[in-house]
């Protein structure tokens, strides 16, 4: 129960990746990330802006293609909330709560 | 005799075949199995009156295939087209090395034999296509998805869908697998009042990944025990289902619920070279129910069998199979054989060949003298020298190019021969590598070798160890 005003700046959670993705973030796995509390326009922190933040601070890999297209998840991988599929979440309007751990999956085909 | 409230599959016709004795070969066999709470006699008549079908003879099928067999289920179906080869030997362990060259379901089905007698094994030896999937599908009880590119999943979900049958759902690729159960139990394509319902392949994943994005085990590679387990993990799931009859409507409304059948958990399984197992080696997502607005299962759902065979849903335009990704000039290309003809005639003086594979794939053979640099490796180092500044050359490794082209008396590199596995990413590689103005104004080469050291090895060196 900190104080409000203090706890603003940001939210600690953890990033997974899987299915091949971590290859884009560095060959690792789990990133602890601190996300900004709120985006520009001072509303909080959402889906949406963890995946501006991934790709702009995060990703080494140039092909942010492999991840996001047209401003959105890239179809084929699966955004999971706390091991919850993000559609039972409200997916990109999700706004983060700190402890959250988010995994991005890319679906697999091979057999 | 104790026949359940679940008992009596209403598809298989043989409700008597529920509450028979068992002959003393049967009784033996699966006598160990048959102890363990919860399966007793009853779930046994299950699996033995049950028919599961195995599309993929491969990787996921073999292993699955072996225990579903040992396990006593009656009737087994297996569909692939295609043949045994040396590379598959590692992970599709129901083959073996005497049988490299035959049909996979017929090298499968002869190792099921040896395993177990009593079930029935019925050969597809076809791939499953949109003309075929529902007459062959329509002849059992539950599904096997083992197969190894979307549009064959897309097209088994939605046949699955419109004939009211369970999924179990496994793919695998390098060091990874994913496992899921879905449409179990099913209900009718459409139904939404009532639910939640059990989703389906498109529920969960709308839409296919860009063909850009996929790696084949052909050139990511595959771990045996990784897709092993996977295809494990779907017999063990598929013997679970037919054995308590969890793909019959329940008895209870509630029971489905209570089971949370309706929102499966998908199951992943991350694999570490270099690591031990640690708490997220394998971890279990929940996924949401059937989506109303789901094209396959959904309310408005316009999808039929009659038009699957016609060729609506088009799988393969869906999944966008044959897409190349960039295609340069014939000018900025030259073939292995005419690559390696000029060389021999000397006719290449100053010339360096980038070779763009993994460094796995790199480490077995090259053309000689080349550098390698992967893919990726390359647009990233392409990038940092985009975002950041710096010396261009450096995209290259150290001393490769040292001096500008056509200076330095001469000893400037003047050619540049880009080179992958397939000739894909070095077309890439050469289209970023002249952006960077490697080109130098014209006064260096930048030109793909086409169709990468698949081709080499077909045109130049038949003795080359490409994998």
């Amino acid at each position: 129960m900190s104080d409000a005003t203090e706890a603003a700046a940001t939210i600690p959670i953890t990033v997974d990746f899987s299915g091949g993705l971590e290859m884009l973030f560095d060959n690792q796995r789990r990133h602890a990330v601190d996300l900004p509390a709120a985006d520009p326009g001072g509303k909080p922190a959402t889906i949406v802006l963890l995946i501006d933040h991934l790709c702009k601070h995060l990703m080494k890999d140039p092909r942010t293609d492999m991840f996001v297209l047209d401003n959105h998840i890239r179809p084929g991988i699966l955004v999971l909330i706390n091991d919850a599929d993000w559609e039972l979440e409200g997916e990109e309007a999700y706004e983060i709560q700190p402890r959250d751990n988010i995994l991005f999956v890319s679906t697999l085909h091979g057999g | 005799m104790g026949e359940g409230t679940r008992a009596g599959a209403p598809t298989n016709g043989t409700r008597n075949g529920h509450s028979r004795r068992l002959d003393d070969d049967e009784f033996d066999r699966y006598s160990r199995q048959m102890v363990v709470p919860g399966m007793g006699k009853e779930g046994q008549l299950r699996l033995i009156n049950g028919r599961v079908l195995i599309i993929g003879a491969g990787g996921l099928g073999c292993p699955a295939a072996q225990y579903i067999a040992g396990a006593g289920v009656g009737t087994i179906g297996i569909v692939d087209g295609d043949v045994v080869e040396a590379s598959n030997l590692h992970r599709q362990v129901g083959h073996a090395t005497s049988r490299i060259g035959m049909l996979k379901v017929d090298s499968l089905i002869t190792h099921l034999r040896g395993l177990n007698h009593l079930p029935t094994y019925i050969a597809h030896p076809f791939p499953l296509t949109p003309q075929n999937a529902a007459d062959i599908i329509a002849g059992y009880d539950l599904v096997l998805d083992c197969t190894d590119n979307p549009a064959t999943r897309y097209l088994i979900s939605d046949v699955c869908v419109l004939l009211c049958k369970p999924l179990v759902s496994a793919a695998s690729v390098q060091k990874s697998g994913q496992l899921i159960v879905l449409n179990c139990p099913p209900s009718p394509q459409g139904l939404v009042d009532g639910g939640p319902y059990a989703p389906c392949y498109r529920c969960c994943f709308r839409k296919p990944p860009p063909p850009s994005s996929l790696v084949s085990c052909g050139e990511a590679g595959i771990m045996g025990p990784v897709v092993g387990m996977m295809g494990v993990a779907q017999a063990g799931e598929a013997i679970k289902i037919l054995a308590s009859a969890l793909h019959l409507p329940p008895t209870e409304p509630s029971a489905n619920q209570n089971q949370n059948l309706h929102q499966p958990t998908l199951l992943i399984y991350t694999y570490d070279l270099d690591a031990a197992p640690g708490p997220y080696t394998f971890r279990a997502l929940k996924m949401s129910s059937r989506k109303p607005s789901c094209p396959s299962c959904g309310a408005g759902s316009t999808l039929s069998l009659e038009g699957i065979r016609a060729g609506d849903p088009n799988y393969e335009q869906f999944c966008a199979v044959n897409t190349p990704r960039c295609v340069l000039p014939l000018s900025e290309r030259v073939t292995p054989a005419e690559f390696h003809a000029a060389r021999e005639r000397g006719e290449l003086p100053r010339h360096v060949v980038l070779d763009t594979r993994e460094r796995e794939h790199f480490s077995f053979g090259s053309i000689e003298g080349a550098v390698n640099v992967p893919f990726g490796r390359l647009l990233m180092k392409a990038a940092a020298v985009q975002r950041d500044g710096g010396e261009v050359r450096g995209v290259l490794p150290e001393g490769v190019l040292t001096q500008t082209a056509g200076e330095g008396g001469g000893e400037g590199v003047e050619q540049i021969f880009v080179v992958c596995r397939r000739g894909l990413d070095s077309q890439e590689a050469v289209e970023k590598l002249k952006e960077l103005g490697l080109e130098e104004g014209g006064r260096r080469r930048i030109v793909d070798i086409k169709g990468g050291m698949k081709a080499w090895k077909e045109e130049v060196d038949p003795g080359f160890p490409y994998i």
